[in-house]
């Protein structure tokens, strides 16, 4: 046997350590869907007319489409009818930290988030999303002062039913596709930002998804408003039990930037994958698009994907605006059997836009890790840039990776480029490692770090740590 | 500290050590010559533990232990260190980290803590000047983009921060100009004291005026067929291993 298969025979069970589950009391939905689960969500939600018929169309749109089947995924057809789509701990309307369930302030505190006092001064703002809905929302006052508006969605659409009106579907519209049109007949609640022009937020806002119950699906639904000269950066993390079945969560996020603002989006998703031999874990189906609106307006993206069984996601960038600029930072990884279709679209519109597209995919065990983008220039996108960087490393003889890069040009001014190189931790990279005391394990962390670290790099520090750590844990026993 | 006996060692079934006989004490500075494919770098990897060469015969003490027994990144935590003919590129991971990475391995082994940040640089300092290198350097990384004698220069430093009771190193002066052999040879010289042990796997005698051995060995076709002081190097280099072969 040589050293390569060895690395592959000695995969173990993959250690997840967020597998917990809370036994919080929980009000569910009946499980099932049809327009009396809808009225079910926004009565619940006490929702105004103009968000039913918000629902109520998306519902009825969704009811005409079918699931996209062009991705490179596999996995049994999805039975919307036994998922229960709304469930949420029965105490409201906290007003303070002391208010929140201790079960919960547990839960949350097993997470690592920064819910607490001492992490506040830290200097991040929290919302916890904790099944659909959502439950607190930190350093509340201090963003007020400067005219921040940070909630849950929920509360926007009572407080701020003006920008819910005009910018909520603005992006991703209801009838956009399959799992967003689902979501947006269902969605129960999610993060709301709004930054007023000339506002650059102090402090990273960020929030946490954890899906707790079972045979519920979750949707979550984020909208990140960025007026003129404003800046935001936004932390997305997110976790889940373990469980047998597989669970749903299709989430949708949509950012604008008016003139000269800039949003940097950050995720780190860590929803249970399943077991070592692909049992359970969560499917996503995510949509997350921005538009920059305004000229010389930014919107980034950047994502560290480890969990999930099924990760269909493309957070994309709409370059409306003269000179904007749009990013997307990847790092996907896959173990066992999970599955991952990702990338980004970058679509130029105006002059002089820019997107740079950095994806690194890293493959191990039996998993499948695709790259999926597309770079399309309009006609009178004059001076378009990109520039495509997409890498694949594999780790051992069972995985695999594939790209699918589209690139759409109608404006000879144009320039596209693509770069894409597949490669294979060597086994001499390993032996030098070890020859001078780092073991095989560690070695692997070192150089797939190694590898990510141009997307890390993109991480705020307090993330890119935990980031760093969660590609070893995701890949720990993935070599002997 | 170091015994070979009737050493047989193949890679992919094709045998090249053929009962290779050979001993190193501690404070002692062994050369190893020979011509092209007489198993020079065969036999430092088989001390380094790589997993292609198989050992088919034979044993290895090394400070009484038998070697043969132990993993590669056991074999570096008792103080065994091999400077590669090739070092490998690793994208992305500072020396610095790499380092500090192997440097704690090492700690954790012999059961001391880690070392914290600043102590770490402090013997980072320290040992740079061993082979002069930069802070610059260092920070890059692991031999990525570096220059032939970057990467040999590379090697002699990180022997300088693991401190290895026995060192090997493989053709360590291919590649390298007058100028960067004399800092390798100069950075060796300052490492060795009466604990510790170098071979030297050369094909040239010019390292040796910077290395002096106390012995010099040729390997021919997987066996040592003559050893001597230092001398004998010379006369290598003035008559070839033609008279050896018969």
């Amino acid at each position: 046997m040589n050293e390569s298969e060895h690395i592959i025979s000695s995969f173990t069970e993959e250690k997840y350590k967020y597998g917990f589950y809370t036994p919080i009391e929980q009000e569910f939905a009946p499980k099932g869907l049809n327009e009396d689960t809808i009225r079910y969500i926004s009565s619940k939600k006490n929702e105004p007319e103009f968000m039913l018929n918000f629902r109520l169309n998306a519902f009825r749109k969704w009811q005409s489409m079918t699931e996209p089947a062009w991705a490179h995924l596999h996995y049994p057809t999805i039975d919307f009818q036994a998922i229960s789509y709304f469930a949420a701990p029965k105490k409201k309307n906290l007003k303070s930290m002391d208010e929140v369930d201790p079960e919960l302030l547990d839960t949350f505190n097993k997470l690592g988030i920064p819910l607490n006092e001492q992490k506040v001064l830290a200097g991040v703002a929290v919302d916890v999303v904790m099944d659909s809905s959502s439950v607190i929302t930190t350093y509340k006052e201090k963003l007020n002062e400067l005219g921040i508006v940070f909630c849950s969605i929920g509360e926007a659409i009572h407080n701020h039913p003006e920008l819910i009106q005009k910018y909520l579907g603005s992006v991703v519209p209801v009838t956009d596709n399959f799992y967003a049109s689902l979501n947006s007949a269902v969605f129960s609640d999610g993060s709301f930002v709004y930054i007023p022009e000339g506002v650059l937020c102090p402090i990273e806002l960020s929030t946490y998804f954890r899906i707790n119950a079972a045979e519920t699906g979750q949707f979550e639904r984020t909208l990140i408003v960025a007026d003129k000269g404003s800046y935001v950066s936004y932390l997305e993390g997110c976790t889940a039990p373990m469980r047998d079945e597989n669970q749903l969560h299709a989430a949708v996020v949509e950012i604008v930037t008016l003139e000269n603002a800039e949003v940097k989006y950050s995720t780190v998703q860590n929803w249970y994958p399943g077991d070592k031999d692909g049992k359970g874990g969560i499917y996503n189906f995510v949509t997350k698009r921005g538009i920059c609106k305004g000229n010389n307006s930014r919107i980034s993206w950047t994502q560290v994907e480890t969990g999930s069984a099924i990760t269909w996601k493309y957070p994309s960038v709409i370059l409306q605006g003269d000179n904007s600029y749009g990013e997307f930072y990847s790092v996907a990884v896959t173990n066992n059997y999970q599955q991952a279709d990702t990338g980004t679209k970058m679509i130029h519109i105006g002059k002089n836009t820019r997107s740079r597209i950095v994806s690194k995919g890293i493959s191990a065990g039996f998993s499948n890790n695709s790259y999926r983008g597309l770079v399309r220039v309009l006609k009178n996108a004059h001076n378009a840039r990109n520039h495509t960087q997409c890498d694949s490393l594999l780790l051992g003889n069972h995985c695999g990776a594939h790209t699918f890069p589209y690139v759409d040009v109608a404006n000879q001014s144009a320039i596209v480029e693509h770069e894409a190189t597949t490669s294979k931790i060597a086994e001499d990279q390993l032996f030098y490692c070890n020859q001078r005391g780092i073991s095989t394990e560690n070695a692997v962390a070192l150089i797939i770090n190694g590898y990510a670290k141009e997307v890390l790099n993109k991480l705020p520090m307090e993330f890119a740590v935990e980031a760093q750590k969660l590609l070893s844990i995701t890949l720990e026993n993935s070599v002997g | 500290m170091l015994k070979i006996q009737n050493l047989h060692a193949s890679i992919n079934g094709n045998e090249i050590l053929k009962g290779l006989n050979f001993s190193v004490k501690a404070g002692e500075v062994h050369a190893i010559m020979g011509p092209n494919g007489s198993g020079k770098s065969t036999l430092a990897s088989v001390l380094a533990g790589r997993e292609i060469v198989e050992v088919t015969q034979g044993s290895i003490l090394y400070k009484g232990i038998n070697l043969l027994e132990l993993s590669p990144e056991n074999r570096s935590w008792e103080g065994i260190f091999l400077a590669f003919q090739y070092p490998v590129e690793i994208p992305g991971v500072s020396i610095n980290n790499f380092l500090r990475t192997a440097v704690n391995e090492h700690r954790q082994y012999k059961k001391l803590e880690p070392l914290s940040a600043a102590d770490f640089m402090k013997m980072m300092n320290e040992k740079k000047k061993v082979v002069d290198i930069t802070s610059q350097l260092t920070s890059r990384s692991v031999n990525e983009g570096f220059s032939g004698g970057e990467k040999k220069r590379n090697e002699i430093f990180q022997m300088a921060m693991l401190e290895p009771e026995l060192a090997i190193l493989d053709e360590t002066d291919s590649g390298l100009d007058i100028d960067a052999l004399r800092v390798v040879a100069n950075g060796v010289n300052k490492l060795k004291n009466k604990h510790n042990s170098f071979i030297v796997i050369t094909h040239y005698q010019r390292l040796l005026d910077f290395i002096v051995p106390d012995f010099v060995h040729v390997l021919y076709k997987g066996q040592i067929v003559k050893s001597g002081g230092k001398e004998l190097a010379l006369e290598l280099e003035e008559k070839g291993y033609d008279w050896l072969k018969n």
